[in-house]
């Protein structure tokens, strides 16, 4: 894997940004062959989408022939809730760049059949040709996605019903009240992220260090999924250094010391401009 | 890109770097428009898979809905109250010339008259949509005659009339066809004034309390009945008493029907209603409040002589007076005036903007752009 660790939250937003940028940019996409790009949602990705956004209104970037899928939604929410993935990816994404409505897919979860509704989205992702780079985050209890402990590391997309872990962190989206936050969700599963060409996943913050810490320092464990990644051939961890407070000196130390090689790949940063 | 076309052929347009009014603030959002109506640009998305046809840059300016005057007695040489041939010429005239101060519907207001003038005028005009024309109309607004003597400012006393039975007799008699109004002002402490009201309301026709000497419990019967509007709040009416608060009182009233509000009109000209007057009945009842212009014939005109109905106005400056006297007679504000008024008065927090018409848009069609 790669460690990439930035000082702050800004700065490690910033370089994934970059990174997703330099990717679509290289990759050259056209109306012949889109870039698949998986998509993450939640308060550590949006910096990210922040900077995506300001590189698409600069003109660098566009996602005219991006195909996006995302992760997860919730069941039972209505689409037009404002904590629905639908709203997140709306008002914090899709509506500030070109892409095409109709290759924006999100799972559906209030589709009259959700086990039909997720066996056709992992067939929309085989006929758009698989995801070039999925992006992720992690869960304090080191899910990704809705995979939560215990999930098999080679699921598929799913219905789960949240952990009590996660319902607690997401309470703050809803008014604090327990009550309130949804208890299922579709999700891709572990399997689907690792048939990935590439994995990035975005962890800043130290409430997410004991994450972190589990998910790449100890073994591959199905209670913290996404240590599965520890087995792809292109994964890599970009945080910043709140999240590397549960490490051992020596991980961040080597990682620290590779930034050099790191930061080639966001530097020189590629434009759409220039091709 | 455009839509998939599902839903409807017609062009979206996207209005675009605009601060929008919305939940009672302005935010940084675009506005989307299809065939006239705003469109939630989320569903677009998501149902239709749709997106815009094509895109208006708003330069940062605010767009706010278009403003709707439910008092004009006319304007620009135009006396609506004045029986004419061609009432709908005036008509016309004015809708076309207040687009430039940003209103897209009005109710032209009649004032006191003989029946022989609603007889003539009322039929002449349709409620109908606004346009390249002109701002749409919404209906009259009938302010009298069944209204007090003692308030009737600058309405002409011979010609005030009062309920004889409380049906349908006295308003069909004087107004002939309640088809094309809107709204009507009247004193509910007039005698069977109560059976008026409810017919008026179910007749879909705005109550509209003013130009009265009613105590409070008067106003909240009439409310009960169907009243929901308060013709120029303080204006031609008993002042605000501690211990009978009259119309006034009804901003605060408790006897208000669960589900309805009372909404009443203000001329922020700076000069019908002083400021600190202003602040107390919007703080008293902010979601209430209606900017009105009362405008009259001389509006938009330079200072003079001008009609009023049966009556003669003398302009001074922006002060309009009842010709000999100095009872105040309707205002010369433009709407945009007022709402610039009403901003700096009421201290909003907005964003410091001029607030001055720009561009004028009726169903997503540009019907009037000020000359830069």
């Amino acid at each position: 894997m790669r460690l990439v660790i930035l000082d702050d939250y800004e700065l490690a937003s910033e370089w994934a940004a970059k990174y997703i940028r330099n990717r679509i940019v290289e990759f050259k996409p056209s109306a012949d062959r889109y870039f698949t790009l998986g998509l993450p949602t939640g308060s550590t990705p949006y910096g990210c989408y922040q900077k995506l956004i300001e590189f698409h209104r600069s003109g660098d970037l566009s996602f005219k022939y991006v195909k996006t899928f995302n992760m997860d939604e919730y069941v039972g929410l209505p689409r037009v809730h404002p904590e629905s993935y639908h709203s997140y990816m709306w008002n914090n994404f899709f509506k500030h760049i070109d892409i095409d409505p109709a290759n924006a897919h999100i799972l559906d979860g209030n589709a009259e059949n959700l086990e039909a509704e997720c066996n056709a989205y992992e067939q929309k992702i085989a006929a758009a040709g698989g995801i070039e780079l999925f992006v992720g985050g992690i869960g304090p209890d080191g899910h990704i996605a809705f995979n939560e402990p215990g999930s098999s590391l080679v699921s598929r997309t799913r219905v789960k019903t949240l952990a009590k872990d996660t319902i607690v962190a997401n309470a703050r989206f809803f008014g604090n009240d327990l009550s309130k936050v949804p208890t299922m969700a579709l999700t891709v599963g572990v399997g689907t992220v690792m048939d990935a060409k590439e994995v990035m996943i975005l962890i800043t913050g130290a409430h997410k260090a004991f994450a972190l810490y589990k998910a790449i320092e100890e073994g591959v464990n199905h209670m913290w999924t996404v240590s599965a990644f520890q087995q792809h051939p292109h994964t890599i961890f970009v945080c910043d250094e709140d999240a590397t407070l549960e490490l051992r000196v020596k991980t961040v130390k080597y990682f620290k010391g590779l930034m050099h090689v790191h930061n080639r790949l966001v530097d020189p940063v590629l434009s759409i401009k220039d091709q | 890109m455009p839509s998939n076309k599902s839903v409807s052929d017609a062009p979206i347009i996207q209005f675009t770097d605009c601060r929008i009014l919305r939940e009672h603030k302005l935010q940084r959002e675009d506005l989307w428009v299809r065939d006239g109506k705003i469109l939630d640009p989320e569903k677009l998305f998501f149902d239709e898979q749709g997106y815009a046809d094509c895109r208006l840059d708003c330069g940062g300016a605010i767009v706010a809905p278009g403003f709707i005057d439910v008092q004009i007695n006319g304007g620009y040489g135009v006396d609506f109250s004045q029986p004419c041939e061609d009432v709908s010429a005036g008509v016309s005239l004015v809708a076309k010339k207040i687009l430039e101060h940003g209103v897209t519907s009005f109710c032209p207001t009649l004032v006191t008259s003989p029946p022989a003038v609603y007889h003539q005028v009322l039929p002449q005009i349709n409620v109908h949509n606004g346009g390249p024309d002109g701002a749409g109309v919404l209906g009259f607004h009938l302010e009298g005659p069944f209204i007090s003597s003692e308030k009737r400012g600058a309405h002409p006393e011979r010609f005030l009339r009062t309920f004889r039975s409380g049906g349908s007799d006295d308003l069909m008699e004087t107004y002939g066809s309640l088809d094309n109004v809107a709204m009507v002002t009247l004193a509910p402490e007039l005698p069977h004034s109560q059976s008026v009201v409810s017919t008026l309301r179910q007749k879909g026709v705005t109550v509209s309390l003013g130009h009265s000497v009613a105590n409070l419990s008067q106003a909240e019967d009439a409310v009960r009945h169907g009243a929901s509007f308060i013709t120029h709040l303080f204006n031609a009416m008993l002042p605000f008493h501690h211990r009978d608060p009259g119309i006034v009182g009804l901003l605060t009233s408790d006897q208000i029907p669960a589900g309805r509000t009372v909404f009443y009109g203000m001329i922020a000209d700076g000069i019908h209603t002083n400021p600190a007057a202003l602040r107390i009945a919007h703080r008293a009842h902010p979601s209430g409040l209606v900017l009105v212009t009362d405008a009259i014939t001389a509006m938009g005109l330079p200072p003079g002589r001008h009609t009023l109905g049966q009556q003669v106005v003398q302009i001074q400056g922006l002060h309009a007076y009842v010709a000999g006297t100095k009872t105040l007679s309707g205002s010369i504000a433009t709407m945009d005036m007022c709402v610039r008024h009403f901003k700096q008065a009421a201290d909003l927090v907005l964003l410091d903007d001029g607030l001055r018409v720009r561009t004028t848009y009726i169903s997503g069609e540009e019907v009037w752009r000020a000359e830069l």
